[in-house]
């Protein structure tokens, strides 16, 4: 689909075959198929492609794409040490049925992948919890949420790399940093990075 | 030697501007830049810099700055007054600010954003490649206060341009943004892009870095529900829940849950930072929008 006279935005069925198509879209960017200076942002299910010289002739080729699924465990998972001290632990234990240290459990034992990022610089949207577990956002969101906070929203988990406004529900605190820009890499969390909590005392 | 810019009178919002940090939306990071580029690249090229060098990207009524040493300074974008110490000076030229003078750029007199390039560039730090201030997301230097000193560089710069002076090219009213529908026009009405394409808009109050809001007949969406988060490209026009058009200037988030109506071509973006609130807009479509049935 265009999106304007430099862009294409591919669609996928679900979030796995967004993912799958990233890394296909990656691929062929790096064998030269896509254009070197080209924007390739996935999101929840669609991988937009800017920076085209021909948007309509790119879309023709990406239909003709055979993408393969998502070859699992791709690379080493980024570890980050979390402390299961949230304000909505609770709250989120008893959406769950289980108790505070069940939810660390379930965390600590999910491998989670960035599907996409946005709202701020390096945060990443984490996805890995099964439908069951989805909850929803906060009825009023926080004015104001600490940096590092480990949070649950709809299909995702996140780490807010900055204080920021947020309504999404605050299971604890992780203490690394998630976005240094006068690091390299900036951000610590890119789109298909696989990501592993552990317990913090 | 390099010498500091004091910031005397940052004036309503000014920021140090270059062309942006292009390649990390899929880290969530704004392209941001000047708003109106081409300003940016006259300007540094009256003064003999790189194009993409930063200069100050000043907001309704200008600043003013003390320079530390001699630099050649040009003034464009926003048509407004520019003084050295005092006396009259010309906008749109080179001009030799001593060491110590004070150099005011004043008020718009036309358009919004005046940008003042310094023969070197401004120097601060560069954030993942760029010294543009990202209002959305608080990378690079924060906006100008009164007190700030800025640093001024030293970098390679040729021949200023042979151009004595410009002359200022005009907005014009109304606001043309000229725009391909897509990728979720599917989600209105088909009234909607017809009313896009037929109403009468004028630029809101509320227009920022981030995004040009609009006053004027609401687009309504065919579908309810929630769009998941997808990209955002430069010059897509979103629709909120109030059913208002926002069209996404540098500063845009890089993804967003609003259906996109569609595209303004990009060359059209300068002329839309520079027009000010209550300039009447007409947004026309690049491919015929079919009358609704």
């Amino acid at each position: 689909m265009a999106a304007g006279r430099a862009a294409v935005l591919l669609e996928a069925e679900d979030g796995e075959q967004a993912a799958a198509l990233h890394a296909e879209v990656l691929r062929r960017k790096a064998a030269g198929e896509v254009p070197a200076g080209a924007e390739v942002v996935p999101a929840a299910r669609t991988v937009l492609v800017d920076g085209l010289p021909d948007p309509a002739a790119f879309a023709a080729m990406a239909a003709g794409w055979q993408v393969p699924p998502l070859a699992a465990g791709q690379g080493d998972a980024v570890e980050l040490p979390v402390r299961f001290d949230g304000p909505d632990l609770a709250e989120v234990a008893a959406l769950w049925g289980m108790s505070r240290e069940g939810v660390a459990a379930v965390v600590t034992g999910t491998v989670f992948r960035v599907a996409f990022c946005g709202f701020a610089p390096g945060f990443g949207y984490l996805t890995g919890l099964p439908a069951h577990l989805h909850v929803p956002r906060r009825a009023t969101p926080r004015t104001s949420v600490p940096a590092g906070s480990l949070a649950l929203a709809g299909p995702y988990a996140g780490v807010y790399p900055r204080s920021s406004p947020g309504g999404w529900q605050l299971l604890g605190t992780a203490e690394a940093a998630l976005w240094d820009p006068a690091r390299e890499p900036a951000a610590l969390l890119a789109p298909g990075t696989a990501v592993r909590f552990t317990a913090l005392p | 030697m390099t010498g500091v810019l004091h910031v005397v009178r940052p004036g309503a919002l000014t920021t140090v501007q270059d062309l942006g940090r292009a390649g990390y939306a899929h880290l969530g990071v704004p392209r941001s830049g000047a708003l109106d580029g081409p300003a940016l690249r006259l300007a540094n090229r009256m003064v003999g810099n790189a194009p993409g060098a930063a200069g100050l990207e000043t907001t309704v009524d200008g600043c003013a700055v003390r320079p530390s040493q001699p630099v050649v300074v040009a003034v464009t974008g926003a048509a407004c007054p520019v003084r050295v110490d005092g006396r009259p000076a010309a906008w749109g030229a080179p001009l030799l600010v001593p060491a110590g003078a004070l150099l005011e750029v004043g008020a718009a007199t036309e358009g919004l954003r005046s940008y003042a390039a310094f023969a070197g560039g401004v120097d601060v730090p560069r954030v993942l490649g760029s010294r543009s201030a990202d209002l959305l997301s608080g990378l690079g230097p924060a906006p100008s206060a009164a007190g700030d000193e800025l640093p001024l560089g030293s970098g390679p710069r040729g021949p200023a341009a042979s151009a004595d002076a410009v002359p200022y090219a005009g907005l014009g009213a109304p606001l043309v943004l000229p725009f391909t529908p897509g990728p979720r026009d599917d989600w209105f009405t088909p009234q909607a892009l017809r009313t896009l394409a037929t109403g009468r808009y004028t630029v809101s109050p509320d227009s920022n870095r981030i995004g040009l809001r609009t006053l004027g007949p609401v687009l309504e969406r065919a579908r309810s529900g929630e769009l998941p988060s997808e990209g955002m490209v430069l010059g897509a026009v979103q629709v909120p829940p109030d059913g208002r058009p926002v069209v996404f200037l540098a500063d845009h988030p890089t993804t967003g849950g609003y259906p996109v109506i569609g595209v303004v071509a990009e060359a059209a973006l300068p002329a839309a930072a520079q027009s000010p609130p209550g300039t009447p807009v007409r947004f026309v479509p690049l491919r015929p929008v079919p009358l609704p049935r």
